[in-house]
């Protein structure tokens, strides 16, 4: 185990290592460049232009910028935002609660309802049940979220008004109940895709594990039903959810930026648009690393889990 | 048939089956599973329901545990478990009597545990279902029954999750685990199919041994004539779904009425331990020679100190003369399929030659030996996995020659030529794999390794995956072949049965090494080393020690 751990620890380095060098380089490749809003500006004189790229580091040659920026990185210092110049981290620290407020609840909500449809549509294969949850999950998939997002404003919201439009929490009010309001509907909105990858996933998994020798085994000796789903069947589907779970997690971040930007939610994904609006380097690139990370780590904990779960691998 | 005259009273009877019909869902081949079956299993006794695949034996096994799939329905008959009917009796009172009264092990022990769950916790929760003892009675009374089947330190055993275990390990857990409710009836499905058969001698000893001190009832579904010699007290016959004989064992092995029951009788293979006629063939050197062939597996990583070393073929050397076959026997893990898969370089070797036809193949690379390759060809398994299922047997039997040139109207022609020689029909050119059965795709296979006119033919238990009676039609054309056209062969099996019945010479493989290599006579009459003395003494239903050859056919 810890030799396991020891090899994925260096493998997630060198990714991270890729992955920012591949950011950095997608970045400075856009035409612009970061003080590109200022060409607009009629204020701005070319002296200025000059002074603050000496200022800001960018008349470097890219590699250099590269290594300063890793380098820094390295000891804990992520840069300044350009557009005020306060840290980077402390930018995302800003809206890191609400973007894990916004993930965490969609992820229980579509693991707990996902994995209920996909056993369901496992045991009662082929009933209406399983075709509505199969053709509910094609919808699902094939429509984009923010139209999801938009016919809810619409219908909870504007035509029945029983739940907000928008927002963490109505100002002046800070209730855990207000803000469980605010998250019911972007919640669920995000859920629902992953719902339906979920459930899908999971009906597979059960309906592999049903037909196994030891199920059968389980039966014969007396078990009950209930038992023998639960035990045999589910915790041996489960298994392979487990990594999908890990795998699933940073597209929960990119569907949370489309979510957010719907339901004006103060997380990461709207402040990643804004970012890039204004050309704040640092900032995305900060928030480039931070999803990186958060992927690489879900990954690396889903195999930790399964290695931990897995007597298979846990003991071999 | 012998059933009826059987004067029993009911308590001498432990599972009764009278008239039982099970239907299948429409679409299928048949109408039924099984129609019409009755049987009795005495109290004490060890019945034996042997038939081919497709016979319905399973099935009635299936329905006596009622554990029918939903769509395969009960449609008459009545089948009474120790005087209780069970037929039309509802889910939770046939779930209280399984693993009670009635229970049951499984072909596969490998995958008939729940790999996540430890051995203990498996076991003990046939008696939690029952709602028997608490959790430290239960937990004692689980140890007992690891000791009763002979596992070793039954206290570590408890904890053990079934991946650590053998394959032999395993079934004994099975055993103990339908032993825990002290049942009276014991379901045996093909429990030592799956396994070598040195281990499958010692598990039918277990469950005969067990079956005698408990005076328990078991019926032993198998489609083995040899495991029925062994254990069977009586017998049932299964064909196409009928019960076509029943009797003791003895009346059945000895004097079989059923034209089916004496066709499969005289197909089961014996050892012979006459070797066989060699071929005429011109005096060339031998078309294989193998010297001090080495092939290790290696996993892991030295780095991360994960690295797995297992030696699979250790300093094997051997000679094969042209129109000969050897055969390569071992158990599982003895190394006998990574032989087959070096000779055909579909795996390198890690050193030692492979002169093939004078010319060392083993050092060539993948593209210098190409032109060659063509000279040997594969049988496989499983005739069901290896052919492509969306190709017509035309395009399976052409793709490969005119791929190395050869024109496509002539391979076409030379296809049907194939097919006629394998004996099927030249129109099944244009049809597809799954329109034929296991026997007849065993043939296709055969057709598209002849197509490149090979020097010599490697068949990886090319019989194995076949009932008795299409294994010995196999086995009559690969012999018929090898006299038409003086191909070589190297036959690798786990049956010596069958490498009996084919083989000039034979190679005992264990842990990588060849331990004997003999004739058959020597093999099975004088086997050199310990380890062939136990394989051969190990054959169900065979006694070649004490007895000579001309006894032992007589025998079955």
């Amino acid at each position: 185990m810890p030799a396991f751990l020891l090899s994925r620890f260096l493998q997630s380095a060198v990714l991270l290592v890729i992955v920012s060098i591949i950011g950095f380089t997608v970045l400075n490749l856009m035409p612009g460049g970061p003080l590109a809003q200022y060409g607009l500006d009629p204020g701005m004189t070319m002296d200025d232009m000059e002074r603050l790229k000496d200022q800001l580091g960018l008349n470097r040659p890219i590699w250099v910028q590269y290594f300063d920026w890793a380098w820094r990185l390295v000891q804990g210092d992520w840069g300044t935002s350009f557009r005020d110049g306060t840290p980077v981290l402390s930018v995302i620290g800003r809206h890191l609660f609400a973007t894990l407020l916004l993930m965490g609840s969609s992820t229980v909500i579509a693991i707990a309802v996902g994995t209920w449809i996909g056993i369901r549509g496992a045991t009662h294969r082929y009933s209406l049940f399983d075709y509505v949850a199969t053709i509910g999950a094609m919808v699902a998939l094939s429509i984009p979220t923010f139209w999801f997002g938009l016919v809810g404003i619409y219908v909870f919201s504007l035509k029945l008004g029983w739940l907000p439009a928008g927002n963490m929490y109505t100002i002046g009010d800070g209730s855990v109940l207000n803000y469980l309001h605010h998250l019911i509907m972007p919640s669920v909105v995000l859920a629902l895709v992953h719902i339906a990858i979920w459930s899908r996933y999971m009906r597979t998994a059960t309906l592999d594990v049903i037909s196994q020798e030891f199920v059968k085994t389980a039966r014969a000796k007396g078990v009950t039903e209930r038992r023998v789903l639960m035990k045999h069947v589910v915790g041996n589907a489960l298994l392979p959810m487990i990594t999908l779970a890990g795998v699933q997690l940073p597209s929960i971040l990119t569907g949370a930026l489309v979510t957010e930007t719907v339901f004006t939610w103060p997380g990461m994904g709207r402040l990643f648009l804004d970012s890039l609006g204004y050309s704040d380097y640092p900032v995305v690139m900060g928030l480039l690393m931070f999803s990186a990370i958060l992927t690489i780590a879900g990954n690396l904990i889903a195999d930790i889990v399964v290695a931990l779960v897995d007597p298979r691998i846990r003991l071999a | 048939m012998n059933a009826g005259s059987h004067a029993v009273t009911d308590g001498m009877v432990a599972l009764s089956v009278r008239g039982l019909t099970v239907s299948l869902p429409t679409g299928m081949e048949r109408t039924h599973a099984v129609k019409d079956i009755s049987f009795e299993l005495q109290r004490g006794q060890i019945l034996c329901v042997i038939g081919e695949s497709g016979s319905g034996k399973s099935v009635t096994a299936n329905t006596v545990m009622g554990l029918l799939p939903d769509m395969i329905t009960v449609t008459g008959g009545s089948i009474t478990l120790d005087g209780r009917e069970i037929v039309g009796m509802g889910p939770e009172a046939l779930r209280s009597l399984r693993g009670r009264v009635v229970s049951m092990i499984f072909q596969d022990p490998l995958s008939a545990l729940n790999p996540l769950m430890t051995v203990g916790a498996q076991i003990d929760e046939t008696m939690q279902a029952h709602g028997i003892g608490t959790a430290t009675s239960r937990r004692e009374r689980a140890i007992e029954l690891l000791t009763e089947v002979g596992l070793p330190e039954p206290e570590l055993m408890y904890l053990q999750y079934p991946f650590r275990l053998s394959g032999g390990q395993r079934q004994r857990v099975m055993i103990a685990m339908a032993l825990a409710m002290e049942p009276s009836i014991l379901i045996a499905d093909e429990p030592t199919t799956a396994l070598d058969v040195t281990t499958q001698a010692q598990i039918l000893k277990l469950i005969r041994d067990i079956q005698r001190r408990k005076n328990m009832s078991v019926m032993f579904i198998t489609h083995d004539f040899g495991v029925v010699a062994e254990v069977a007290d009586s017998v049932v016959v299964m064909e196409k779904g009928h019960v076509v004989e029943h009797g003791t064992a003895h009346e059945v092995l000895k004097t079989p009425k059923h034209p089916y029951t004496k066709r499969l009788i005289a197909a089961v293979p014996h050892l012979t331990g006459t070797n066989r006629v060699p071929l005429q063939t011109e005096a060339n050197g031998p078309v294989l020679k193998v010297e001090n062939l080495v092939k290790t597996y290696r996993s892991g990583s030295k780095m991360f100190g994960t690295l797995r070393v297992v030696p699979a073929v250790r300093e094997v050397s051997f000679e094969l003369a042209s129109g000969r076959t050897l055969g390569v026997v071992g158990e599982s893990g003895s190394g006998k399929s990574s032989l087959g898969r070096l000779l055909t370089k579909l795996m390198v070797s890690d050193s030692g030659r492979i002169l093939f036809e004078d010319r060392d193949i083993a050092t060539l690379s993948e593209a210098e030996f190409r032109p060659m390759r063509q000279r040997i060809q594969m049988i496989f398994q499983d005739p069901f996995a290896s052919l492509n299922p969306r190709a017509t047997i035309g395009r399976i039997l052409t793709v490969g020659p005119v791929a190395h040139g050869m024109d496509p109207a002539r391979a076409r022609d030379e296809a049907r030529a194939m097919l006629d020689l394998v004996g099927l029909d030249a129109g099944a050119i244009g049809r597809f794999p799954h329109e034929f059965s296991g026997g007849q795709r065993q043939r296709i296979g055969i057709a598209r390794a002849l197509m490149f006119k090979p020097r010599l033919l490697v068949a990886d238990e090319a019989v194995s995956a076949l009932d008795v009676s299409i294994q010995a039609q196999i086995l009559q054309l690969l012999d018929r072949i090898q006299r038409e056209t003086g191909v070589s062969m190297v036959f690798i099996t786990h049956d010596l049965r069958v490498a009996s019945q084919i083989c000039d010479d034979i190679a005992v493989m264990q842990y990588g090494r060849i331990v004997e290599l003999g004739p058959p006579s020597q093999i099975f009459l004088d086997p050199q080393s310990a380890y062939t003395r136990e394989l051969v003494a190990a054959i169900p239903g065979e006694r070649p020690r004490d007895m000579t050859p001309e006894i032992m056919t007589a025998e079955l």
